[in-house]
């Protein structure tokens, strides 16, 4: 998986690319972790991310709920295949998708 | 049948995935049910390399079989560690704040949700786990 970033004005981006799975989530999250202080709206765009399996899925609770606490998350182009990964576990609900 | 012997372990993950992609692409399936099965392969076989060998290193199998009558692609994880039948486990409350939820059980509930079937047997000391899916 390749992570690439924009960070501007306390806005971070994160475009996601390839498989967000058991091997790639710890290396999401690692990145997540460094680059978090002090982003106040954060953007994940999956628009080449092929699909994400409950690791993933973990990841992306564990930062909701961070963001809940000091902004906001938005999740952008997402494909059906993910969007109903979504769906099927609830996580549409605790979400924003755009 | 094709089928690979890989370690339980993490790092095998993409192997096996390699494995199953190639011959759901010689099958004409198409993408929606291609990622769908290796999201599956993705919970099935990180539930191996985590709870399998709780006492060290082991191996598994993946034997994949195509129906090209009912178009149905099957995959069959073997594994001889501790005995665990992942279809007992309920499924997660999946209304719950994000506060709330918890992780357990997601995987094996996605994988219930887009696999047509899925059986599990414990027999001859193995685990014998096998997802099938219409593509």
């Amino acid at each position: 998986m390749n992570i690439s970033k924009q960070l501007d004005n306390g806005c971070l981006t994160l475009v996601l690319q390839g498989r967000l799975d058991t091997t790639t989530a710890p290396l999401f999250e690692q990145e997540l972790q460094n680059d978090l202080d002090g982003v106040t709206m954060l953007r994940l765009d999956f628009e080449q991310l092929a699909y994400l399996s409950s690791a993933g899925l973990r990841v992306i609770l564990e930062t909701q709920r961070r963001m809940n606490q000091q902004g906001s998350m938005v999740i952008c182009h997402v494909s059906d295949t993910i969007k109903e990964v979504f769906d099927i576990t609830g996580f549409s609900a605790l979400l924003t998708v755009e | 049948m094709p089928q690979i012997t890989v370690k339980a372990a993490i790092n095998s993950i993409p192997t096996v995935t390699d494995f199953a992609v190639a011959l759901l692409e010689e099958y004409q399936c198409d993408m929606r049910a291609q990622m769908q099965i290796c999201v599956a392969i993705d919970e099935m076989f990180s539930n191996i390399a985590y709870y399998a060998y709780p006492n060290g290193e082991g191996e598994a199998t993946v034997i994949a079989s195509f129906d090209a009558t009912d178009r149905l692609f099957s995959l069959t994880f073997i594994d001889s560690g501790i005995p665990y039948n992942p279809l007992e486990k309920a499924d997660p409350d999946v209304t719950l704040s994000a506060e709330e939820r918890q992780i357990g059980g997601l995987g094996i509930m996605m994988v219930r949700k887009t696999m047509d079937d899925m059986t599990y047997e414990y027999r001859d000391g193995q685990n014998v786990l096998t997802i099938s899916k219409k593509i």
